[in-house]
């Protein structure tokens, strides 16, 4: 789950590590009025949107008065950011952040995740702040600076002064950075956080060491303890469907492609989009509706992939195992009774009771395409689409 | 001979009297599996299945013992079951809960190191279908039928990718020795690596099929230790080539976010290391069958 830059910079602040004085706001007025409070002659009005690379887009203005600030939060409010990690839909912004500028010296990159190799903590820093991680090791790899923690016996602090010393940090500004870096360790370990990301950890003209943006995702399936952190979910961020999904208790991730697949299982959902691509054509989402298959989540999911318009083509394909075959085909044949759906139809099942399962298919008098392996169903898939442009 | 589990082994389910742990405990007895017992703290001297039902796994194992067990525990418990499991002296634990915290993960590891290569147990999962020797036991909730008895150990992240894998592979009248399925999370109890290791050592093994997807550093490690160590022929999948970077596809651990994650630079370099690589999910058993015959050499 990832939630905003200003309750990132909340949690940062409770754990000890520096932020610029800053307040969130709902209106212009509320805007003017913050950028009063916090005092000072220049702000920066911030977009709250899940998404990195907000600046280039426009969600991030610079100002010089409390008009200013006023105009810029009325001209970002309700409206839509597209950023290059949004998609070209966007994310819609609710409240922006207002933050007194800050005179910068010196731009650090910190970042903190898993290293599932050594299933450790990684500490990453490099003195490259403000370029994206990707463009870091990619243009000044030499500037990398990692650090593996073991989580057993948590950070130290010379682990902290290290990372702190090989930036090439004034010795007096020193500690004041090992305690930054310690505290999102500690946010990392504490929260069951899965990335921590300060990008620009900046040291100021006055030699703070202050956190000017912030990333923040927390594992999903830790958020049952973490009450302090899931209240910080902000839908409005998430894709319409996936959260749709998500709350059905099914897996989807949306693409760009016009077949449409209704899969059970992860591994067996990622083979079956290959097999898509393979034979020439686009799939147009993951889902995976749990390896059991039950008739409930298959009317589910079609629910959630008819209604998608880029959907040409469905492509159903479900291994079953200890559920057998004809009682996943009652499930398909009860779903299509409940859903109508007008577009070409591809139904592989395989696994135990497999004939059972396509005679009910077949007699049921729904109107699908059979298919027999992987690869025949991804190909008739294809070939269903061609038809259908080729008549249009 | 098969790795991990045969007939003889005795088996102890945790979460035994749930109505999933109890489901699952029946189609494994059915198999011909060895389900001596389990455990539910609080239900210790009930009867379940015909079977005793203890309050710790220690007493379990001692009244029984059992040197494997199966956990059907809910996510926020599961990392206490699977290090008391550790601690009575289990050697064989499959994890099948999906859900589970990976910071509790970790812990359970850092937890199991204060054992000796000799006395550690292994760990099998979490977020996986378990472990079946086909024709001798089921430590998991995968359909026995379709795993037909034989010489090519298999590895998978998935459960259904791995059942499809064992059907084209029986439709070819090949046979399995072992299949373990490791899970779909980023931090597991096992590692294809560590699999592999135990294929080599197991005679009766001839070839290994690696079932891999994006996503960490696994399937390329499992295949420079297998250049640098193994004498026996793997072949491999990689699922996800349509896959998004940056997302997670349904998999806690199916994501992209370094190089060499990605199903293309995977396959790449397991190419370099000698590994046979099935082209698409629908020929895995063809590849299988290929290697085997000579067809494709090593």
């Amino acid at each position: 789950m990832d939630i905003h830059e200003y309750q990132a910079k909340k949690i940062l602040s409770d754990f000890g590590v520096n932020i610029p004085r800053g307040g969130i706001a709902y209106s212009p007025e509320n805007a003017e009025f913050k950028a009063r409070e916090i005092g000072g002659s220049k702000w920066v009005v911030k977009a709250q949107v899940h998404s990195g690379a907000r600046g280039k887009a426009g969600g991030i203005v610079l100002c010089n008065n409390e008009l200013e600030v006023a105009q810029a939060t009325d001209k970002l409010l309700g409206k839509k950011l597209v950023t290059n990690q949004t998609g070209p839909e966007g994310k819609i912004i609710n409240r922006v952040y207002i933050e007194e500028a800050t005179h910068i010296e010196k731009e650090l990159y910190l970042g903190l995740v898993f290293d599932r190799g050594s299933e450790c903590i990684m500490v990453v820093a490099s003195t490259e702040g403000g370029m994206s991680v990707e463009e870091i090791s990619k243009e000044k790899p030499e500037s990398i600076i990692r650090s593996k923690i073991e989580v057993a016996v948590g950070m130290q602090e010379f682990q902290a002064r290290e990372i702190a010393f090989g930036l090439g940090i004034d010795p007096s500004i020193v500690t004041r950075t090992a305690k930054a870096i310690i505290g999102c360790y500690r946010i990392f370990s504490e929260l069951d956080a899965t990335m921590v990301e300060i990008n620009p950890l900046v040291i100021s003209k006055d030699k703070d060491v202050l956190a000017l943006d912030c990333k923040m995702s927390f594992d999903n399936n830790a958020l049952f303890r973490r009450n302090n952190v899931s209240e910080l979910r902000d839908k409005s961020q998430e894709n319409e469907s996936e959260v749709y999904a998500a709350d059905r208790g099914l897996n989807y991730v949306g693409l760009d492609g016009n077949i449409g697949n209704i899969i059970n299982g992860a591994g067996l959902a990622m083979a079956s989009m290959d097999m898509i691509k393979l034979a020439g054509g686009e799939p147009a989402n993951f889902l995976d509706v749990g390896g059991g298959a039950t008739p409930e989540k298959i009317v589910k999911a079609f629910k959630l992939i008819s209604s998608d318009s880029k959907v040409k083509v469905i492509l159903v394909n479900i291994f079953a195992g200890i559920n057998r075959c004809d009682w996943v085909a009652e499930g398909i044949v009860l779903a299509l009774q409940k859903i109508k759906i007008d577009m070409p139809l591809i139904i592989r099942l395989a696994g135990t009771n497999v004939d059972e399962g396509n005679k009910i298919l077949f007699n049921s008098g729904i109107d699908y395409i059979s298919a027999t392996t992987l690869e025949d169903a991804a190909n008739k898939a294809v070939e269903a689409l061609n038809k259908l442009e080729n008549k249009t | 001979m098969t790795v991990l589990i045969d007939k003889k082994t005795k088996i102890i389910v945790q979460g035994f009297t749930g109505k999933i742990g109890s489901f699952h405990a029946s189609e494994m007895i059915k198999y011909g599996t060895q389900v001596v017992g389990g455990v539910t703290p609080g239900k210790g001297g009930q009867k379940h299945l015909d079977l005793p039902v203890f309050n710790t796994v220690k007493e379990a194992v001692s009244h029984t013992s059992a040197t494997a067990s199966i956990l059907f525990v809910p996510p926020a418990f599961a990392a206490d079951s699977a290090m008391e499991a550790a601690d009575a002296g289990i050697k064989v634990c499959v994890a099948i809960t999906d859900g589970i915290p990976s910071h509790d993960m970790i812990r359970v590891k850092r937890y199991m190191r204060r054992y000796s290569k000799k006395d550690k147990m292994t760990l099998i999962g979490p977020n996986c279908a378990g472990v079946i020797s086909p024709g001798q036991a089921i430590l998991g909730i995968m359909p026995g039928h379709i795993y037909l008895e034989g010489g090519v150990g298999v590895i998978g992240r998935s459960g259904t990718l791995g059942y499809e894998a064992a059907q084209q592979m029986k439709n070819l009248g090949i046979g399995i020795s072992t299949s373990v399925g490791i899970g779909g999370d980023p931090i597991n109890g096992s590692s294809f690596r560590d699999i592999l290791e135990k294929f080599e050592e197991d005679q009766n093994t001839t070839a290994v099929l690696m079932i891999g997807e994006i996503g960490g550093p696994q399937e390329v490690e499992a295949g420079k230790f297998a250049k640098d160590n193994m004498t026996k022929p793997i072949i491999a999948y990689i699922a996800g080539l349509t896959a998004p970077k940056g997302r997670v596809m349904g998999h806690a651990g199916a994501i992209v976010s370094a190089y060499g994650e990605s199903a293309v630079e995977k396959v790449e370099l397991l190419k370099e290391c000698g590994v046979s690589i099935s082209k698409n999910p629908s020929v895995m058993g063809e590849t299988v069958k290929k290697v085997l015959s000579g067809e494709i050499k090593k």
